[in-house]
């Protein structure tokens, strides 16, 4: 297989927080490992705090890793030391915001926005150049017709043809991977289908990959290739969509399937199973960070911290049961087994 | 736009009702409830000519887009509209009495005893410099209780009906989670076990698996203690195994009414199922989905006809000039020509007469 276009490795954050002789560390992203592949669309879900947003602002070098790597292009992001190696990466892997209505400037009309990206990234375009790439970003996203949606204000937008305007931005710069992070949070269920179906489109004619952070799994399956699933900082499992979603391994993907309402299906859960919340990873100990919460808990659970280990092909868990099911406790548990 | 609603009223409480043991009052019943916005241009119509009805113990759920007036609907309901929004129209009739026509002090013993209303957002509905007790302390002191020791023990119990440790009537809002913070609010909201709960999308902040475990919550303590609930959301899936009736509202007006089961199993309401369709499935073959193109229309500018054409994929000629009414089908009421006895499709001979005849049923 090719290079992957970004790759992280042990990619771990830590927050201190507290104050004078209150200080404690706060994990965020802990030993996160993960590609993202030449045109994919990778969904990143959790809970809230689970650590989805940090990883993309890692990514985005919002925030520098406390440990680990990552990778662009089989280069190490530390290694990109000149400006113009920061930009060349800054453009090929920008963000989309959740917030459509506060990450557009409101005083130009949209095609500002978009003009300066190109201006700043695209030297080898002239003014000709730049309008004529505009308008084509714009039909890509379905903002037509482009020459009159290009000169509107952001308020006279829906949030959809704003959130379309977001993806513009993030694609005149020929980006590799876009950081779409809950672009489709804030917009009505009517609407959001289409902007799904614009993410597709992205991957399929744009080759453009990209990692989707959501908690709306039913919407993850719907567009992404791959699926990543968060609990309280840890990678818990990741595999292919349908595989994750259909015969989820980790107990904590089980119960995020079975908490998503689907009218078409019955309803099996109980307020028993879905009681309890993930923890603030503070100061952490070693253990399964799902433990307190999990049915299937063992006593090794709460001793050990289960890696993450490929029990099908491109199909990752971090559980010691299901590890065990496997064969492979003593990988899992280690001495412990 | 007010054109015959008393026929549609006339359904719409037979319907509750005709399945209902003896209680022969609905505990709410809303007569053509309009809410206008005043603006320098002159009123906008945000909720227009709404009938509903809540019987006792049941769960009905509100479901539309941002913007077609379902919150607005909510504070009409319970009387905390503040300007430029008033209530042009209509009566909100809660356990036989007019809540319109009530001024403050009459309203006050209801609130919170009959009434309680859960907010959206708890982070802003809580007082953030108080401790939750203090402010438990304070809802109940305004109603009459004034035993420390009571009020302690209740606030206490109502903590514990949420699944909250009683320890945290000690602690700030900003020291509880997203998910406890919206439960010590509807444990407020159950403070004085009200008749009616009116929930504005108290789940949209949380995530999937916090959201479940709320509205299961909510439900068991619903067969416990018997309040109803009137709870608005934009995610229509997630009271589909929760609610006893829905109401779909677009623009304003409401475009679907009846059991959520049938609405979910066979939705009449070309908008009904535009919504439905526009979520995907978990499960079953990945099917392409469209989503409804569009968007809802503005308020000062409603199509004439009926408001959800431009989107329609089902529309013909007539839905361009001609004003739908609540028609029956199925036990369901839907506002879609396509079910009106005087315009079908393609056989429209009498285009002008909009209005269904007094007599129908």
């Amino acid at each position: 297989m090719s290079t992957p276009i970004l790759e992280a490795r042990d990619l771990t954050r830590v927050f201190r927080v507290g104050g004078f002789g209150n200080r404690h560390n706060l994990h965020a992203v802990d030993d996160a490992n993960f590609v993202i592949n030449e045109s994919e669309i990778v969904a990143l879900v959790g809970e809230s705090g689970s650590g989805k947003s940090t990883i993309a602002r890692l990514l985005a070098q919002v925030y520098k890793p406390t440990s680990g790597e990552i990778l662009f292009q089989g280069t190490p992001l530390s290694q990109l030391r000149s400006r113009h190696d920061q930009m060349r990466y800054r453009a090929a892997v920008p963000m989309v915001f959740q917030d459509p209505f506060s990450s557009l400037n409101p005083s130009y009309p949209v095609s500002h926005g978009i003009l300066r990206g190109l201006k700043l990234h695209r030297a080898d375009l002239d003014s000709e150049g730049r309008r004529a790439e505009l308008e084509r970003v714009a039909e890509v996203v379905g903002l037509t017709p482009a020459r009159e949606v290009l000169e509107k204000y952001p308020h006279e937008m829906s949030g959809g043809q704003r959130q379309r305007v977001g993806f513009a931005q993030a694609l005149v710069y020929k980006p590799k991977v876009i950081l779409a992070d809950e672009p489709v949070s804030m917009l009505d269920i009517s609407i959001r289908i289409g902007l799904l179906n614009v993410m597709a489109k992205l991957r399929d004619e744009e080759h453009v990959s990209q990692l989707y952070i959501t908690h709306d799994i039913a919407s993850a399956r719907y567009v992404a290739d791959r699926m990543m699933v968060m609990y309280a900082g840890r990678v818990a499992e990741s595999g292919p969509v349908e595989e994750v979603l259909q015969a989820p391994q980790h107990p904590y993907t089980q119960l995020l399937v079975a908490a998503v309402p689907d009218p078409r299906a019955k309803q099996t859960m109980t307020a028993k199973q879905a009681a309890g919340e993930p923890p603030k990873v503070i100061d952490p100990k070693p253990g399964c960070r799902f433990a307190d919460r999990c049915p299937l808990v063992k006593d090794v659970c709460r001793r050990v911290t289960p890696p993450l280990l490929q029990l099908q092909p491109g199909h990752e868990v971090a559980c010691h049961v299901a590890a065990e099911n496997a064969g492979r406790a003593e990988e899992s548990m280690g001495a412990a087994a | 736009m007010s054109e015959s609603n008393v026929t549609v009223r006339a359904t719409a409480s037979e319907d509750a009702t005709g399945d209902e043991t003896l209680d022969s009052v609905p505990l709410l019943e809303v007569h053509r409830l309009t809410v206008v916005y005043d603006t320098p241009t002159g009123p906008v119509i945000a909720v227009d000519n709404i009938d509903l009805t809540v019987n006792r113990g049941e769960f009905v759920g509100v479901v539309g887009e941002s913007g077609c007036g379902k919150s607005t609907m909510l504070f009409g309901i319970a009387q905390l509209l503040s300007p430029p929004a008033r209530i042009s129209a209509g009566e909100v009739l809660f356990r036989g009495r007019n809540l319109v026509t009530m001024n403050d002090k009459q309203l006050a013993p209801v609130r919170w005893q009959n009434l309680s209303v859960v907010m959206q957002s708890a982070m802003n509905a809580l007082n953030p410099v108080q401790r939750i007790g203090a402010q438990y302390a304070d809802t109940m002191k305004a109603h009459g209780a004034s035993n420390k020791a009571e009020i302690r023990t209740r606030s206490e119990e109502v903590l514990g009906m949420v699944g909250i440790d009683k320890i945290h009537l000690d602690s700030y809002p900003h020291q509880l989670s997203g998910g406890m913070r919206q439960r010590a609010m509807i444990a407020m909201a159950l403070l004085f076990t009200p008749e009616l709960i009116i929930m504005d999308e108290p789940t949209s902040a949380l995530d999937v698996v916090a959201q479940r475990s709320l509205m299961l919550q909510i439900k068991e303590l619903q067969h416990q203690l018997g309040f109803a609930v009137l709870f608005v959301t934009h995610d229509m899936s997630l009271v589909s195994h929760f609610s006893d009736r829905l109401l779909v509202m677009y623009a304003g007006q409401a475009a679907e009414f009846g059991e959520t089961r049938t609405v979910f199993d066979t939705p009449a309401h070309p908008y009904s199922k535009g919504l439905l369709e526009a979520f995907p499935s978990l499960r079953g073959p990945k099917v392409p989905l469209v989503g409804i193109p569009g968007s809802p229309p503005a308020l000062s500018a409603m199509p004439p006809g009926c408001r959800y054409e431009p989107r329609c994929p089902l529309a013909y000629a007539d839905c361009k000039t001609v004003k739908p009414e609540l028609y029956e089908v199925n036990g369901v009421l839907a506002r879609c020509l396509l079910y009106s006895p005087h315009n079908r499709p393609k056989t429209s001979t009498e285009p002008d007469d909009t209005t269904p005849t007094e007599g129908k049923p």
